[in-house]
């Protein structure tokens, strides 16, 4: 009895073990260092258009990729499942509009599931119709195995999320999670004094994109000295947003509230105001809603976001390849602007929807703004 | 004569130690969180407690018809969603448009009861099913509706009733108006339903429907009055919850089981007969405690969940032994 219960205790510390070493490293220096050098880089491309910029250097050339249009691109999305993606959704049918050269586009929603990503991709490759495939993929692990396979076919683009895999044509992405922690921390750090009260907001544990946030967020304030009162996950719900600042308030004062996502932002300035309490420092991301609230009320905060428009660079990465025009490779860093009091008025703009993200590039687009549901 | 006044008797002692175990939960909660942080004893402390949990309260109120008629309501979470994000695109920052909009709200809501109710009774589909089957069909309309996001904002008339707080009073300084609808609706809950005949009738379907019918009892229209009641405690909640949170396309995801636990927690029982408004509300409040009360411990996620889960546990085994010792 004794030895079945070692045993069985043995293989639970093994397998714990082994989830340990699986679990993915969120918190990585060099990356974090990489990402902070990438947030000050002088971009190249052209002016004024971020979603044909890049940051990085290195070009690969297409040329074997090249073909007579017009072209029926296949797109395999994730989902489109939050407001994030239906404005994404939304730049890239715009962006395939103003390319007379792409016939068609095949467009399969994985609605959030890996398993049916999986069958969509067999799906497109064994139809035979794709000149190119776009993929946003669900989860990086398990989608590699089927962008692998579809790389052995035709030309692959990926873009938002990556896979471990470098056969794609080429990975489109904005600078990353870490990068959107430092760009809110560091504001908050210019504008408070040492000491100062932070309150942390989280959407929800275990989201690479969201867990680097997190952690380069927390080195910044932790380094500048601030005091971290909490960090709490709203699972991206406006009610229990306001309940927990609501909460945080009646234990101490908040000098400044980050936020890994600002889709309840708005909630957590209210729990504010309704409490009779000044708005302190905010960082929020660039919905409408929030850039609005900051604006009407003369707050003291930022926008660091994560741009919508590379759902455009994906097109525009596909076509070149087409095309036979070399494009940035293995990586296509795009910008990644954060909104500051200086520019705000630039991006605020009350005819769009409340979950509209303002840095979609998509302003000049000709069916702006009603493809994104503005009047 | 004696045959009347026996039972009488027998009922007063039997009432006497019968207090709901909910209400000593729910203070030994709120003394917890007081001991937590002192500032929750202040006027803005509870006040701010009660306006966040009216809308369970009410909810758990209107679930508790359906659960003493011998049901069950899933799609009360989702008529919370096409409440905030109908109205949100309906109302199209016009301020005027308030009242017309929350009439159409309850319309609606009605409607959604009515349905669930036929559903159950003449289709003989169990509610579990017809009222899950109904809070899909509603995510999908509150979805089609808005694109998978808001299209507009809730006006500031509109969010009065869940938002704003009335300020400078004597005493308790700001009295919330949600607090002010949670004690209305729920004195008419409670009043129909254990101060009328369609309260004993609901009682007495979710008891015996059999034994009921051959009573005389309207076995069909009375149940489908309980899915009514449900749905328009719903409208209630979703406008309670738009006011004091705003739009979001996933506002009412977990509000129905939610209400049911609230209801349990109240005691009443799940397949019918049996169940108070006033301990379901307790219940729903009790609910709210604990989220807070863990809010303020501070502690990590996970463990929250694990402690959530435990003291909802043992509060419903408080709630059921209860039951063992009065025999009902």
């Amino acid at each position: 009895m004794k030895k079945i219960l070692a045993l069985a205790l043995a293989a639970g510390l093994a397998l714990t073990g082994a989830a340990f070493a699986q679990a993915p490293n969120f918190d990585d220096p060099a990356e974090f260092a990489r990402q902070k050098t990438l947030l000050t880089t002088a971009p190249m491309g052209p002016a004024d258009m971020p979603w044909e910029q890049y940051l990085v250097d290195g070009m690969k050339d297409t040329a074997s990729f090249k073909k007579d249009g017009p072209y029926t691109v296949c797109f395999s999305n994730a989902g489109v499942n939050n407001p994030w993606r239906v404005v994404g959704f939304t730049d890239l049918q715009q962006e395939v509009a103003l390319h007379p050269e792409i016939g068609e586009l095949v467009h399969v929603d994985a609605e959030g599931s890996d398993d049916k990503q999986i069958a969509d991709i067999d799906d497109l490759l064994a139809g035979g119709k794709c000149s190119i495939l776009i993929v946003s993929p669900n989860t990086t692990a398990a989608l590699t195995p089927a962008v692998e396979k579809a790389c052995a076919v035709l030309p692959v683009i990926v873009f938002d999320r990556g896979v471990n895999t470098d056969c794609p044509v080429t990975f489109v992405h904005p600078v990353g999670g870490y990068g959107f922690g430092i760009q809110g921390a560091e504001f908050i750090a210019a504008n408070v004094k040492k000491g100062a009260n932070v309150l942390m907001l989280r959407i929800l544990p275990g989201v690479d994109v969201l867990e680097t946030r997190y952690s380069g967020g927390k080195h910044v304030l932790e380094d500048a000295g601030l005091n971290i009162v909490g960090a709490e996950f709203t699972d991206g719900d406006n009610a229990k947003t306001k309940s927990i600042v609501e909460d945080y308030l009646q234990r101490g004062t908040i000098d400044a509230v980050w936020m890994d996502a600002g889709a309840t932002a708005v909630a957590a300035v209210e729990a504010f105001q309704d409490g009779g309490y000044p708005i302190p420092v905010f960082v929020g991301e660039d919905q409408q809603d929030y850039l609005q609230t900051w604006q009407a009320n003369g707050m003291t905060a930022i926008a660091p976001t994560y741009p919508t428009y590379q759902w455009r660079t994906a097109i525009i990465a596909a076509v070149k390849t087409l095309k036979g025009e070399a494009v940035p490779s293995p990586e296509w860093i795009l910008p990644q602007p954060a909104i500051t009091m200086e520019t705000l008025d630039k991006f605020v703009s009350p005819k769009m929807p409340p979950l509209h993200y303002a840095m979609c590039g998509c302003e000049a687009m000709a069916n702006y703004p009603t493809a994104w549901g503005g009047q | 004569m004696t045959e009347q006044t026996l039972p009488h008797a027998d009922r007063r002692k039997r009432q006497l130690p019968q207090i709901n175990p909910v209400y000593f939960v729910l203070a030994a909660l709120i003394v917890a969180i007081v001991v937590m942080n002192p500032a929750f004893a202040e006027p803005t402390g509870y006040m701010n407690f009660l306006k966040r949990a009216a809308p369970l309260a009410i909810l758990a109120a209107g679930q508790l018809y359906v659960i003493v008629s011998g049901g069950f309501d899933l799609s009360v979470g989702s008529v919370i969603t096409l409440v905030v994000v109908g109205s949100s695109i309906l109302s199209n920052n016009d301020p005027n448009s308030t009242w017309w909009v929350i009439a159409t709200m309850f319309a609606i809501g009605a409607g959604v009861g009515l349905i669930n109710g036929l559903v159950v009774c003449y289709l003989k589909v169990p509610s579990l099913i017809a009222t899950l089957g109904m809070m899909i069909t509603l995510n999908g309309v509150a979805f089609m509706w808005s694109g998978g996001s808001p299209r507009g904002y809730l006006t500031d008339q509109f969010r009065f009733f869940g938002r704003f707080n009335i300020p400078d009073l004597p005493l308790i300084r700001i009295l919330p108006v949600a607090l002010i609808v949670l004690i209305v609706l729920g004195f008419a809950l409670y009043w129909l339903m254990h101060r009328t005949n369609l309260g004993r009738m609901i009682h007495a379907i979710g008891d015996n429907p059999r034994a009921a019918n051959l009573a005389g009892v309207p076995v069909n229209r009375v149940r489908i009055l309980a899915f009514m009641v449900s749905s328009l405690s719903a409208v209630a909640a979703g406008i309670l919850l738009g006011g004091f949170a705003g739009v979001s396309t996933d506002v009412g995801t977990g509000y129905e089981l939610q209400a049911i636990t609230a209801a349990v927690l109240g005691g009443a029982q799940l397949l019918g007969g049996r169940g108070s408004v006033p301990a379901a509300i307790a219940g729903a409040l009790t609910l709210n405690a604990i989220f807070t009360l863990l809010n303020f411990l501070g502690l990590p996620q996970p463990i929250r969940q694990v402690v959530q889960g435990l003291i909802l546990i043992a509060a419903v085994a408080v709630a059921m032994q209860r039951r063992k010792h009065t025999g009902r």
